[in-house]
């Protein structure tokens, strides 16, 4: 900036300021960049404009990767639900729904995470965390009386995708046309399960790369309007990298995915349309709404210059995103709504299109109905009451957070460097230099927790005593409601044809052991055979391996 | 079944773990760091370990302190922990439970012998306290050691 009125001013402000604050204590966000009192056109200069932000929809994607953003249609408000049967995450997805929700989502209970059925788990485990889903006949209850063909379908369902076969199952069944199907496969990013979401990992790696490619092309024939790719860095962030970390690994990540559907033959204009990020959203404001600014620009880049993509939707830098369960605190939980607020700002502005708001009680068992209800009417205020849709990237041409978005932006190239200087995203993990990055990123975090340098309301600072009247919990699920869910299981394995099964099996592993033919197919016939879950996983655990994370402590 | 003398306070060694199915670990990582940091032996473990495993670990190890993180519902598997423990004649070994324990719950576990729950907020420097002291207690109070 060359105007000597800023200059002049700019020093006065400066010796203004040591003189009333002489012991100003360096300050730094999560991400490590040290955060100054105030930033000028000296930091960000307007003259920038079109390089780094240009408009909505176009050029670097700084603004929002659609021309309307939140102003012509607000973020899917995708809110988790899994309770313990199907019958009864029927009837919660039903008042969900009429309270407005418009997409919908499916946990699973742990025991389908880990490739387990029902008869194979410890009964007092079942369906403690999400719905116990095991077959074509589980998913049907599920989804009974909601059409599937008009609503958006996100499914927790790591490889081999067994729930999204339950559901093409079941589409068929009803008749339903699988392209008319949407949704996205929430859990499909195999490496951030390997390298920190270790319950959803199922499959060894070379197997669960095969797969996720099998997935992808089969769906792209069959189901093109899902979304078979969401590359996770939520997992990432939440076992304790930094939020420039998480996204310079959830984007080699996407890199990594991305060449080996090239090496699978396709062309990148025809499957990066359907690639989808899922990210965490720490209460680091203006850091998080910075970190997903510079991704979608860095995304936009990396999908011309690396890739050569020509469609710009291969370029659009498609988000769900979830508000952060480690910054709730089990002290003062109420305290965890203004939390969630605050994230869920973030997101807002840091313009996803699809969002989920924790329950305030996530600290202290899973969320009962009240803290679910609360969470969406949290949405809904911060939709329709507080005026944050009105402006497209309204915080943009800040000159903090522009000068922050530029200083994330260089953090994530880093990251991105450094994986590629180590061989690409797949070497990195299975020697273990992203567990440690992770690793090393938590303890510091924790140290700052606990030398009270991080603050926290309730934990570390302005402690009270707390009611524990406020502490209220989901109770367990009624045993004898999952006893007949067990009924209901075995009795469908009794009734299926053997034979029909048996064979569908097989069938899934001569595939798993040929070269050119289709895994994913198999599973999804194997299903439609009435083979469980548990039968799918384990045949293919036999020919892939186990999933043994790589434990680094 | 062999009766030891009572061991010295030496180093205390302590089994970080995970049982039953969920695999959220950072903040079993972090405890096992800070008790490492502190001097304390770590044995650590990948989670969904079953419990005759921790018990046999227990043994291997000669563990003084079990320390079982729990994030996704299986604390309520605790109690069958306890019970193999005491069944496999190791009920000097102190257990201590973190993560998202409802308190109900929580009076559950304590009354099936785990000596503390630490929730989360829970500091560095109490569970590297409280843990050295149960170390301590259970190093002072006559072993039960079964020999195979």
């Amino acid at each position: 900036m060359t105007d000597k009125r800023i200059d002049n001013k700019h020093k006065q402000w400066q010796d203004d300021y040591k003189k009333m604050l002489p012991d100003d204590k360096v300050r730094s966000n999560r991400s490590d960049i040290k955060i100054k009192p105030l930033y000028t056109p000296e930091d960000w200069d307007s003259n920038r404009y079109m390089d780094d932000l240009g408009f909505p929809g176009q050029g670097p994607m700084t603004r929002g990767i659609y021309p309307t953003m939140h102003r012509g249609q607000t973020w899917s408000q995708r809110q988790l639900i899994g309770l313990a049967t199907p019958e009864l995450y029927n009837a919660r997805v039903k008042q969900m729904i009429a309270m407005g929700a418009n997409a919908l989502s499916m946990i699973p209970c742990n025991s389908v995470y880990r490739g387990l059925d029902v008869d194979e788990v410890d009964p007092i485990l079942l369906g403690t965390c999400g719905v116990t889903v095991n077959t074509v006949d589980d998913m049907a209850r599920c989804l009974d009386g909601i059409p599937i063909d008009k609503m958006s379908i996100g499914l927790n369902d790591p490889i081999p995708f067994t729930m999204l076969a339950q559901v093409l199952a079941h589409a068929k069944n009803l008749g339903a046309p699988w392209k008319k199907l949407t949704g996205t496969s929430n859990q499909s990013d195999y490496i951030s399960h390997f390298v920190a979401n270790h319950m959803f990992y199922r499959i060894a790696l070379k197997g669960s790369r095969r797969i996720q490619m099998d997935q992808i092309i089969f769906l792209k024939e069959h189901c093109p309007g899902w979304n078979p790719v969401s590359i996770v860095g939520q997992h990432m962030q939440q076992a304790g990298a930094t939020p420039a970390e998480a996204m310079g690994l959830t984007l080699s990540t996407a890199i990594q995915y991305a060449k080996d559907c090239v090496e699978r033959g396709l062309e990148p204009d025809a499957f990066l349309p359907r690639f989808t990020f899922f990210f965490d959203i720490s209460i680091s404001f203006f850091e998080e709404i910075a970190k997903f600014r510079a991704g979608r620009r860095v995304w936009a880049r990396l999908t011309k210059e690396r890739f050569g993509a020509k469609d710009p939707r291969s370029s659009r830098f498609k988000f769900h995103c979830q508000t952060s369960g480690v910054d709730l605190t089990r002290a003062q939980p109420l305290n965890n709504i203004a939390r969630v607020a605050i994230q869920g700002m973030a997101g807002i502005f840091g313009g996803c299109q699809s969002m989920h708001t924790d329950g305030y009680d996530e600290a202290l068992s899973c969320p009962t109905e009240e803290a679910a209800l609360i969470s969406v009417a949290t949405q809904n205020i911060l939709k329709d009451e507080a005026g944050m849709t009105d402006v497209i990237d309204a915080l943009g041409g800040s000159y903090y957070l522009e000068t922050l978005t530029n200083q994330m932006e260089e953090q994530i190239e880093a990251i991105i460097a450094k994986i590629d200087e180590a061989g690409g995203m797949f070497e990195a993990v299975e020697n273990g230099l992203v567990q440690g990055i992770i690793g090393e990123s938590a303890l510091a975090f924790q140290e700052k927790v606990d030398s009270g340098e991080h603050k926290i309301v309730g934990v570390n600072a302005y402690q009270i005593e707390d009611d524990p009247s406020l502490r209220k919990t989901q109770p367990w699920p009624d045993p004898d409601v999952m006893k007949r869910q067990i009924e209901l299981f075995c009795r469908f394995k009794e009734e299926r044809d053997q034979t029909e099964v048996q064979r569908a099996l097989e069938d899934l592993v001569a595939a798993a052991r040929s070269d050119d033919q289709n895994v994913y197919e198999k599973i999804v016939q194997a299903t439609i055979s009435k083979a469980t879950q548990g039968e799918i996983i384990s045949c293919l655990r036999e020919e892939f391996g186990f999933g043994h994370p790589l434990v680094m402590a | 079944m062999v009766e030891s003398e009572s061991r010295e306070a030496i180093i205390p060694r302590v089994l970080v773990t995970k049982i039953g199915l969920d695999g959220h670990d950072r903040g079993s990582r972090i405890v096992a760091a800070w008790l490492r940091d502190s001097g304390m032996e770590v044995i650590y473990t990948a989670p969904w370990q079953k419990i005759d495993t921790v018990v046999k670990l227990t043994q291997e190890e000669d563990v003084d302190v079990l320390a079982v993180s729990s994030l996704a519902t299986d604390h309520l598997l605790i109690p069958k922990l306890m019970a193999a423990l005491r069944e496999a004649g190791y009920q000097h070994v102190k257990v201590v439970v973190g993560g998202i324990v409802p308190d109900a719950d929580e009076a559950i576990l304590l009354d099936s012998g785990v000596s503390r729950v630490f929730h989360t907020g829970s500091t560095k420097e109490e569970v590297v306290q409280r843990i050295s002291e149960f170390a301590e207690e259970a190093r002072k109070a006559p072993a039960v050691v079964t020999f195979d």
